[in-house]
């Protein structure tokens, strides 16, 4: 933190602390004639700079102590949010839960709260990335704007705008039945957008991470630059079914769209792609690729998640699919007691892997195809079959004998995660995409590249 | 049920009824009274515009708002979830050197506040190490005042057993359609209290109303599952509006759509001529002309996110560039009545305004903040603001959000079913599916929850896997027929996202069915 700084500028100093966190859950519990009470307490800080035309357009700053109080009152529940903290604001929202819950009708669904159970600690704050102040910040903007000036020169003055933001929170959940869980947090982001004077050419990057230092604000600017001046005068080539190399930024638009189908009980009740034809679900069967395993893992020390959901299920390390086979669907507690299954929540971060090559090497395995650095507005069009479409954006290659050759125009695409790892030709080393998620790049055959887009 | 809430929602998948204009104004009871600034809150927002000046601020505004937000969601016979969420907070802005800092806090105390302006302060001043272009604001009379959205019955205040009871019987009723398995609907409900103090002078306190339902129904076939979701518009309105879609009596048919779309025939890729209704244009409307108007987008201040604009830059586009049909007329409107962009006041105190974006099919405006105005009047000749400053929570900073965009009706006063009878071989779309545009505007594909294929002037039945594909300014320019003001329809969206970190808007689009030629239409099912 700035030795100049008047106020909360940055978040170290700023979140509750399990005992003060603890202490809050308690008065609130106290409050409360509820059958039964959960407490949720969310404290956070964050610090943002937004930049455009190389001046920063908004700077931001917020702190902020929220607390859910969720009653139950026989089979009927619900919930009751403030962020006013004085006794008679707490007792108005514990009241005002027991009174909406008393007003809800019977859930048959309903499943008690949980008693005391036990998490790993999971080491996910990071001091320098809630020391993030806006002189900091700033220093940050400022290195990566000139990075991307000295890299975009060919180009002439390129145009950068990015958003760099990064977040403390400390989250905690206690129940009257003795539960309490707390976890502290940290996340930084930076991503950066460099456009060609002549508004022929455009590029991107980004990094996300819990640690600050995992991200180099001068290999962004560069990197952004370097696809801005490549990718200009790009040519329309016929839409159609190309061979995809998707760069690892391009996958975790794509793959995390798989997680609503890794529901069990969409898939039980016949509204998944993972729903078995007359009934039941299709674990155990092979749905992608050999090669592909997706899971999630809180104590994994890159995804580093909380190790707890909502309720206060400890949320451990879940394989959804291993070497190509369905191995696990997420279960909410009714669901997992209804089947007879322990429940899994769907939580913990989420990581792609089956490759050790890099990027560049997946580009090189590439006798020709469509690179891709990232994609846009992504919307489902169909949930039997995960079916999305969206665009490209901001640097788009064709590769021919492994080398990048042209800039080509972007497209629109239709195509599904879910079906697409059925196509894979190729897949990279999964590397840190953005906080709690990692994810490789892919080499996909016959990606759906629908029409053509004029957008740069 | 009054003559004056009239069901809008009736028409037939038989008939591709017009959507009659909904009377908005209700006849009876009393509207609610605008509530003026809690004197806690002046106090407050005076001691941190007093701070900001201290610390150096030419310019400064404290924005309180309190947040009072429910949400019931229901599944067939039960009841998933009920919420309702109170946020309490102030941000302050301040401009020192020509640049912006904010900070803000829901630590309401004097020395919460103090503490926020004087790190917005700090910010300024820091923000002055990137810097190339010093912000100007456009002049605005200061002005007090109170308002609240016009409402009879402000839906917070409405008991929980009603809204609940509202939904299981729509639920129910949409169960009775032999072949549904699955229904879900939902209500939400907001009531916003916002107070702007400026160091200007403004001093006004508003109250937002705004509902938002939503019903959707699951019909499983054989092996197969097909949804449908009725258009019900989210709307500034109160509790009285959620009655007048009297879900429960229109449920079932609504349910028995999602059937139908079982047995519908998969779409021929190919060109055909295009009809859209209201609920379905509502939202290309919002997507090709609402987002690329944005001035901030128009300057690359979204460069980075939401994206570009191919309506740029303004001295090559305004009053040179065709939009559009000459028929073709695109308002931007804060003041209209029952919208979800509907204020007093802008978040910098700028009086609400109304003006055409698109004026006989040529652009002709953009939308604009104080900070905007100027950057553009020497091309436009308008000095102030048009009022579009937005943010979305008291933690949010406020910046260039979308006023309600709306096409105009054409002169003639014809309805879909008209329009329908002139066409030989197209397509008719009734409300809003997937959509998709990419980050200059030009390349759309947007979705829709109901299809009929038109021959020969008539419907001759059902379609389904629909998807439209098009480039914005040729997509305009092939509109050749439109309805007229009884068609006219006011869609629109509760959570439009722009914006770094992402904030979200709502706003209202209001237009009239509309045919256009030769659109490429594409079979979205595919299965390897």
């Amino acid at each position: 933190m700035s030795a100049q700084s008047p106020g909360p500028a940055a978040g170290g100093g700023t979140l509750l602390s399990s005992e003060q966190a603890r202490a809050l859950a308690d008065r609130v519990l106290k409050l409360s004639t509820a059958d039964e009470t959960r407490v949720n307490i969310t404290s956070e800080w964050s610090g943002n700079t937004r930049f455009a035309d190389s001046s920063i357009t908004t700077s931001g700053g917020v702190t902020n102590v929220s607390v859910r109080v969720t009653a139950t009152i026989g089979r009927r529940r619900a919930s009751a949010t403030t962020n006013v903290l004085d006794e008679q604001s707490l007792k108005r929202t514990v009241d005002l839960a027991i009174s909406l819950a008393r007003l809800s009708p019977e859930d048959p669904e309903l499943m008690p709260e949980l008693g005391p159970q036990t998490y790993p600690l999971i080491r996910a704050f990071v001091e320098r990335t809630a020391d993030l102040d806006p002189e900091v910040r700033n220093a940050a903007v400022k290195r990566a704007v000139d990075a991307a000036t000295a890299a975009g020169k060919p180009a002439g003055t390129v145009f950068t705008a990015g958003f760099l933001r990064a977040n403390a929170n400390a989250v905690a959940v206690a129940t009257s039945r003795g539960l309490f869980a707390y976890h502290q947090n940290t996340d930084a982001a930076f991503s950066m957008t460099s456009r060609t004077p002549d508004g022929t050419g455009s590029g991107w990057a980004a990094a996300g991470a819990r640690d600050w230092s995992r991200i180099d604000p001068v290999s962004i600017g560069r990197v952004a630059a370097q696809k801005a001046v490549a990718s200009r005068n790009p040519q329309a080539i016929s839409p159609g079914l190309y061979t995809a190399v998707l760069e690892p930024q391009a996958v975790n638009d794509l793959v995390p769209l798989l997680a609503n189908a890794l529901i069990a009980r969409s898939a039980d009740e016949g509204r998944s792609p993972f729903s078995k034809a007359g009934g039941g679900n299709r674990i155990g069967e092979k749905v992608v690729d050999d090669r592909v395993t997706l899971y999630s893992d809180p104590a994994d020390p890159l995804l580093l998640g909380r190790p707890f959901d909502l309720e206060g299920l400890p949320v451990g390390r879940t394989v959804w699919i291993e070497k190509g086979v369905l191995k696990n669907l997420a279960y909410s507690r009714f669901w997992a007691q209804k089947q007879g299954v322990e429940p899994i929540p769907l939580s913990g971060g989420l990581a792609l892997t089956g490759g050790t090559k890099s990027t560049e090497d997946v580009i090189a395995g590439c006798e020709r195809g469509i690179l891709v650095t990232h994609f846009f507005y992504i919307r489902s069009l169909d949930p039997r079959t995960v079916l999305q479409t969206g665009l490209t954006r901001d640097g788009v290659f064709l590769i021919e004998k492994g080398k990048i050759t042209r800039a080509l125009k972007n497209f629109r695409w239709n195509e599904s995660p879910l079906l697409m790892l059925n196509r894979l030709e190729d897949i990279g080393r999964s590397e840190l995409t953005e906080a709690g998620q990692m994810m490789p790049a892919l080499r996909i055959r016959d990606f759906n590249f629908a029409s053509s887009s004029d957008a740069v | 049920m009054s003559p004056t809430r009239r069901d809008f929602l009736k028409a037939t998948a038989a008939t591709a009824a017009v959507m009659a204009s909904p009377q908005l104004r209700v006849d009876a009871g009393a509207q609610l009274s605008a509530p003026a600034a809690d004197p806690f809150v002046l106090e407050l927002a005076n001691e941190a515009l007093t701070a900001a000046r201290g610390a150096g601020a030419s310019y400064a505004d404290a924005r309180v708002g309190r947040y009072r937000q429910q949400a019931i969601a229901t599944r067939e016979r039960q009841v998933q979830s009920v919420s309702d969420g109170e946020s309490f907070g102030i941000g302050v802005r301040t401009l020192i050197n020509g640049c912006w800092g904010f900070a803000a806090t829901s630590q309401m105390t004097k020395d919460g506040v103090r503490k926020a302006a004087l790190e917005a302060a700090f910010m300024s001043r820091a923000a002055q190490a990137v810097h190339r272009r010093r912000v100007e604001l456009a002049p605005v009379k200061p002005v007090t005042g109170n308002w609240i959205t016009p409402v009879r019955r402000d839906p917070i205040d409405v008991p929980l057993e009603d809204k609940v009871a509202l939904l299981l019987a729509t639920n129910d009723a949409a169960l009775k359609a032999k072949g549904v398995r699955f229904v879900n609907s939902s209500v939400q409900v907001l009531r916003e209290i916002k107070t702007l103090v400026t160091s200007e002078g403004t001093n006004v306190t508003q109250t937002f109303i705004r509902v938002g339902p939503e019903f959707s129904a699951t019909a499983v076939g054989d092996g197969d599952f097909q949804s449908y979701d009725e258009e019900l518009a989210p709307r500034g309105m109160g509790w009285e509006y959620i009655e007048s879609l009297q879900m429960p009596g229109n449920a079932e048919r609504w349910a028995s759509i999602a059937v139908e779309k079982l047995k519908a025939r998969s779409v021929d890729a190919g060109q055909w001529d295009l009809i859209l209704e209201p609920t379905n244009l509502w939202l290309t409307i919002h997507e090709s002309i609402g987002h690329p108007t944005e001035l901030d987008r128009v300057l690359g201040e979204e460069a980075n996110y939401a994206g570009t604009t191919f309506a740029a830059p303004p001295e090559k586009m305004l009053g040179q560039f065709k939009y559009g049909p000459p028929f073709m007329n695109i308002q931007a409107d804060r003041t209209q009545e029952g919208s979800l962009s509907r204020v007093a006041w802008d978040d910098e105190g700028v009086p609400a305004d109304q003006w055409l974006i698109v004026d006989k099919g040529v652009l002709k405006d953009y939308q604009t903040t104080r900070e905007l105005a100027g950057r553009i009047q020497k091309l436009t000749g308008v000095a102030r603001s048009h009022g579009c400053s937005f943010a979305d929570s008291w933690r949010s900073v406020q910046f260039q959000r979308m006023p309600n965009i709306s096409l105009l009706p054409g002169e003639q006063d014809i309805g879909v079913e008209q329009i329908v009878a002139a066409t030989q071989r197209g397509i008719l779309i009734r409300h809003s599916g997937s959509w998709s545009i990419d980050h200059q505007r030009y390349n759309f594909q947007f979705s829709g929850q109901a299809f009929y294929e038109i021959r020969n002037g008539k419907i001759a039945g059902m379609l389904r896997d629909v998807a439209y594909q098009a480039n914005t300014p040729v997509f305009w320019n092939s509109m050749d027929m439109i309805g007229g003001k009884s068609s006219y329809w006011l869609g629109g969206a509760f959570d439009d996202g722009k914006g770094e970190p992402a904030q979200s808007n709502s706003v209202s689009h209001g237009c009239v069915p509309a045919r256009f030629r030769n659109v490429t239409i594409l079979n979205t099912a595919r299965t390897a």
